[in-house]
């Protein structure tokens, strides 16, 4: 691409010519329109003011003005993940870069494609410690799937191309670009753009189809199962909603049991019968049983995490292990599997149902059906039930009965991080893919309020619902002003322990009980704080309190804040404690005495 | 560089093009450092301008199951083009140059200059008290060479760490001629 002619202090006049020369911050929003970018999330200051008044000017896409650059980043990440379509971020220079640091993050732990632009300070400036600099791809770098800082401005418009794409593509993950500011006033010729398309594509090319011998050998592994199991991740729903089509093809045609990750929730009806439910460390005691006595084992999407393995050398010992990813490098990392394969995970599935219906006749229906009989005596272990008793409102509870009201709906749930997460994965039911989303990798405290707007943002007249925890809600409360703002009907449903339950459950397990400052002390009556940001603020304290409240909620049109006051000691089971494997769960409170947690286990996380 | 070495550990040198543009050493070096594998050493320049394409070659160490990591994870790194196992590939040259000071006086610096004969060292620089000597080879030559001119005086070392290339006609990163780019 060649530089204009035009001096940079024409750079005004020009934009009004007949000529193809905009400035930079308008080549900026003329290439999210093309690339049908809807809306951005963001934060004003001084190094992106031209790309603010580009968007003052082009009123072309939509600006939801948070009120924290963490808070934008996971606001982009629930509009990714509940449409499938990338999340877009603008922040300015130094304090707007590193507060989206944690957002970034938390999109690489879970693959959420993030296109953020950030501002920077003037090319001449850069290295001299100027005001509200900082080293934006030097930070981010560890953090991203990529990133560019943008020095001429011929490259601007490549670059943003060549950022979408990476950021959507192969494994999607979080992408920075980083525009000083002399960048977002320099002359750039638009009539570049078509070469800068087609040229964006072709330095990041991810393998997509898989090998067809793979899939054919994976094939003759899963019909010589005697006691197989899938394990389904988050890939499929990244991969798109036809991958959790081909999943329940092949789940039907098989008859197999299947389990699915935190991330891969919705994948497969929840109450269909050959799901097991959630696995790993708060999963259920069918799920990890059959995963530690499973002879064959077909991972798509998944990447074996810790929460999922346990203790890796006790890791499911006697299976052969099949893994498809998109991601070469999640293959054999932490466990070492018989037949890798890369690819897209709908592609492989849509692949792998057609060899299995050519070998249907070859499943081992009679081994099967005793394989069958095995899950379902673990099944009638009935971990996950409760108790519930009496006036005081148990948290496994108030999420069954919200799901209870919310069934037949199409409902959006969103969480925050710590015990009121794992009891939503374990007690909520999901239909579909990418009505779930919760910080998985990053276990980000904060991210399900700002994640419930970008999800209210992406799917107008939805209901949408962040079921948190009072203290990770505190994290991130100052969106209740942009919620308020854009009025988006958001239900926050707040399970109120007033612990940072997670941590005092942990102190609990291995720490003797010393509750080492995981009180939420001085919490502010909810009600209240609902109301002085004008919305509705609700209080359940005894059991009589529960449904009216939830019937109340989802009955209100605006944003509702509801404070669920729950009981304080309550733990979250089964349990896998740290450094053990599937099949040594804990199941209750009576447990924890008999299998006290190993010296190694405690230095886990 | 390994604290430790375990048993079932390997050396693999691997050879890696680059687009060479700014950050992509900081890329390669901050995946080594951030997720916990060796770099022996490393060495990185332009191999080819025309496509503005480096080469970097790493040498590192760890059991296969990592090796195999540390390759898929270099492979992921957007302007990384391709990775090369050349331990793996079997048959390759590594090669590095040294620049060696050795500081000392009387029947020594005959020695020093005998040895460095032996070695093919080339003399590049001398005072009556000193020589700076470069020798290439392997890093085991290198390595011998310098312990044998500590026992002969004050030394000083400069490496450039490991380049290598495979053996045959076998031609893993061709560099494209002018024209062929243009195409």
């Amino acid at each position: 691409m060649t530089k204009t002619s035009q001096p940079k202090s024409n750079a005004s006049e020009t934009e009004n010519s007949n000529d193809l020369t905009v400035t930079g911050a308008d080549a900026v929003l003329r290439v999210l329109e093309d690339l049908n970018v809807e809306v951005i999330f963001g934060y004003p200051g001084g190094a992106v003011l031209p790309i603010y008044d580009a968007l003052f000017k082009r009123n072309s896409i939509r600006h939801i003005l948070v009120r924290h650059e963490q808070a934008a980043v996971h606001a982009a990440e629930g509009y990714a993940r509940s449409t499938g379509k990338v999340g877009v971020v603008l922040v300015t220079s130094g304090p707007g870069a590193t507060n989206a640091v944690t957002g970034l993050t938390d999109a690489l732990m879970d693959s959420i494609p993030i296109l953020c632009i950030t501002g920077q300070v003037p090319t001449h400036l850069i290295g001299n410690d100027a005001f509200q600099e900082a080293d934006t791809v030097g930070i981010t770098r560890p953090c991203t799937k990529h990133n560019y800082l943008v020095k001429h401005a011929e490259n601007l418009v490549p670059v943003l191309y060549e950022a979408f794409h990476v950021a959507s593509s192969g494994r999607p993950g979080p992408v920075v670009v980083d525009l000083p500011k002399d960048i977002q006033f320099a002359p750039i010729d638009m009539g570049q753009v078509e070469p800068a398309k087609s040229k964006a594509v072709v330095r990041y090319r991810p393998v997509m189809i898989p090998d067809a011998d793979a899939i054919s050998q994976a094939a003759d592994m899963i019909v010589s199962a005697s006691r197989p199991i899938i394990y389904g991740g988050g890939g499929i729903i990244n991969s798109g909603d036809e991958a959790s089509e081909h999943l329940r093809e092949l789940v039907a045609l098989t008859g197999f049991p299947t389990t699915l990750t935190l991330m891969g929730l919705g994948v497969l009806p929840s109450e269909d019968k050959h799901f097991l439910g959630m696995l790993g460390m708060h999963g259920t005691y069918e799920a990890n049983m059959s995963m530690y006595h499973c002879d064959v084992m077909l991972n798509v999407g998944a990447r074996f995490d810790d929460r999922v393995t346990g203790l890796t050398s006790g890791f499911s010992p006697n299976s052969q292990k099949i893994h498809i990813d998109i991601d070469k490098s999640s293959i054999n990392k932490n466990i070492r599997v018989d037949l890798g394969i890369v690819g897209d995970a709908g592609i492989a599935l849509k692949m792998l149902v057609d060899e299995v219906k050519k070998r249907k006749a070859a499943i081992k229906k009679d081994a099967l059906s005793e394989w069958w009989k095995k899950i379902e005596e673990w099944r009638a272990v009935r971990c996950l039930d409760y108790n519930q008793k009496g006036d005081i409102i148990k948290p496994q509870y108030a999420i069954h009965r919200l799901w209870q009201k919310c069934k037949g709906d199409d409902v959006y749930v969103t969480t925050e991080v710590g015990q009121h997460q794992m009891w939503a994965a374990q007690y909520f039911g999901f239909n579909a893919p990418k009505r779930w989303m919760t910080s998985g990798g990053l276990g980000t405290m904060g991210y399900g309020l700002p994640a419930a707007m970008g999800v209210q943002i992406g799917n107008p007249g939805k209901t949408v619902i962040d079921i948190a925890g009072e203290a990770s809600f505190m994290m991130n409360m100052q969106e209740l002003s942009t919620i308020a703002q854009y009025q988006l009907p958001v239900k926050i449903y707040i399970i109120n322990n007033e612990w940072m339950g997670m941590v005092r459950q942990w102190q609990e397990l291995i720490h003797g009980g010393r509750y080492s400052e995981s009180y939420s002390a001085s919490l502010p009556d909810f009600q209240k704080l609902a109301d002085c940001f004008g919305m509705k603020g609700l209080v359940a304290k005894v059991t009589d309190d529960l449904d009216p409240v939830i019937d109340e909620m989802l009955g209100t049109d605006g944003p509702v804040l509801v404070d669920v006051r729950v009981a304080k000691e309550e733990n979250c089971f089964p349990m896998i404690p740290s450094g053990a494997t599937h099949n040594q769960m804990l199941l209750g409170p009576n447990d924890k005495a008999a299998k006290p947690v190993s010296e190694e286990g405690m230095v886990l996380v | 560089m390994s604290q430790h070495l375990n048993s079932d550990e390997v050396r693999h040198t691997l050879s890696i093009l680059v687009d060479n543009e700014p950050g992509v050493l900081a890329r390669v070096i901050g995946l080594f450092s951030g997720r916990g594998y060796n770099i022996e050493s490393l060495t990185v320049a332009g191999v080819d301008e025309a496509n503005n394409l480096s080469r970097i070659s790493i040498v590192t160490r760890g059991s296969p199951m990592v090796i195999e990591q540390v390759k898929a994870q270099l492979d992921r790194i957007v302007p990384v083009h391709m990775v090369r196992d050349l331990t793996q590939q079997g048959l390759h040259i590594e090669r590095e140059l040294a620049l060696i000071k050795v500081v000392n006086k009387g029947e020594s610096r005959i020695e020093a200059l005998r040895i460095a004969d032996t070695f093919r060292a080339n003399t590049l620089d001398s005072t009556l008290e000193s020589f700076v000597f470069e020798v290439t080879g392997s890093s085991s030559k290198i390595s011998a060479f310098v312990e044998l001119m500590r026992s002969l005086g004050h030394v000083e070392v400069s490496r450039t760490g490991v380049s290598a290339i495979s053996r045959g006609l076998n031609v893993d990163m061709p560099i494209r001629t002018q024209n062929e780019t243009q195409e």
